[in-house]
């Protein structure tokens, strides 16, 4: 399967981001192979709009799962309209949180947990 | 001549002096005063002048409205989208009709021709009198992000009678931002009212520069709450060559019938020649340019 990670650099071993319309990078990890590919996130410095930027970009990949912490409304809607699952990552590495996926460890999140903005104001960390 | 009365810093006392001023030059000067709020999303003067609302009107703008028949999914509108509004999925097209600037980008990008522009209200004008002062404001709908076009169209509508000498008041939202800018635009005189403190000179800095230094405006300052804080404000008005025009001082009483919404150049007529001194600087600033 096709998952996206906010991701806060370029390899399996890097640090994810709690951020999703704002983070640094989205990691591309088929969760059978472990293959990765990484995108800096255009969206990260959009003036206003970056989640339904950032969502629309992960639905034209064809992504099928997002693992993020902090997705807010407009972006959730975009991923749901569009069958991406959204499930909830609380710090970890690319592939800790990829392989907790894969254990089915991670709860998937049916409503955005955070408020529109949310990303404005942080660095990518947790 | 329009004035405009604005601050950087919020709460300083844009509405204190806007409404002050109106008072004094309708009654002492007698002369015909317009006052707009232009601070539609939390507008306050009404508070203070009590005005009647004689007539309202609403004011819109153009979002996007996707015919799904006509759609073929192509992404088009998303890519045209500069404000991120729309946003395109396997199934349908998702309009943010809050993120839409009404730029008509995505209407006429459509190659199929499946969008048209249907209106959404952003907000409501309201107009009136308090006794003798003309008077209008804005509201911002709930919900809605964009007070700018609500301000135009408030400054577009709360104009005096053609041919008629008013002097029309601008009660500017706070900050420095686009709905100042909006606010200031066009006018003759920026008042810029700050208060003797860091937070105070810091957005006084920011102010002087968008009016005097980016829109080309006279300017003049109003110190509220004189006495307090330190002496950075008339430190920095000396050395940038930004006239004083009044020093409101640290009144508990002005306090007091403001927080009763008592308009305080009644509740405090004392006050009033300092006011009558601030619309003459204003009014001889806007001659001499002339």
């Amino acid at each position: 399967m096709k998952v996206v990670v906010t991701a806060q650099g370029k390899d399996l071993d890097s640090p994810t981001s709690p951020i999703f319309g704002r983070c640094p990078v989205f990691a591309i990890v088929d969760s059978d192979t472990m293959a990765i590919e990484t995108f800096d996130n255009a969206s990260a410095a959009a003036g206003g709009g970056a989640g339904i930027q950032a969502a629309q970009w992960v639905v034209d990949q064809g992504a099928e799962a997002v693992l993020s912490l902090n997705v807010g409304p407009n972006a959730f809607a975009v991923l749901v309209q569009a069958g991406v699952a959204v499930y909830r990552i609380e710090g970890g590495t690319v592939r800790e949180v990829v392989q907790a996926l894969n254990e089915g460890r991670l709860e998937a999140l049916s409503r955005p947990n955070v408020a529109s903005h949310s990303g404005m104001s942080r660095r990518g960390g947790f | 001549m329009v004035i405009a009365v604005a601050s950087g810093k919020g709460g300083t006392g844009k509405t204190l002096v806007a409404t002050g001023l109106a008072d004094v030059l309708s009654e002492d000067v007698g002369a015909p005063v317009l006052l707009v709020d232009c601070d539609v999303e939390e507008p306050n003067a009404h508070l203070f002048l009590r005005p009647e609302i004689e007539r309202t009107e609403d004011v819109h703008h153009l979002v996007p409205q996707v015919d799904a028949d006509l759609c073929t999914l192509c992404g088009r509108c998303a890519q045209v989208c500069a404000f991120n509004a729309i946003a395109v999925v396997p199934t349908k097209v998702l309009v943010f009709a809050e993120m839409c600037h009404a730029c008509g980008s995505c209407a006429r990008q459509c190659p199929e021709g499946a969008i048209t522009e249907v209106p959404l209200t952003l907000g409501r004008l309201e107009f009136g009198h308090a006794g003798s002062i003309g008077f209008a404001h804005g509201l911002l709908e709930v919900g809605q992000a964009l007070a700018t076009p609500v301000i135009r169209e408030l400054k577009r509508k709360a104009q005096p009678e053609p041919g008629s000498v008013v002097t029309t008041i601008y009660d500017a939202p706070p900050g420095n931002a686009c709905s100042v800018v909006e606010t200031l635009q066009d006018c003759d005189y920026a008042l810029l009212v700050t208060e003797p403190t860091p937070f105070g000179l810091h957005d006084l800095r920011l102010a002087v520069e968008l009016a005097r230094d980016a829109l080309g405006l006279p300017v003049g300052v109003v110190i509220n709450r004189d006495g307090l804080g330190d002496a950075g404000v008339e430190d920095y008005c000396a050395e940038a060559s930004v006239p004083v025009l009044a020093r409101i001082p640290f009144d508990r009483r002005i306090a007091h019938a403001y927080s009763e919404g008592q308009l305080w150049t009644q509740a405090l007529p004392e006050y009033r020649p300092l006011l009558r001194s601030v619309a003459d600087a204003a009014l001889r600033a806007r001659e001499v340019r002339q």
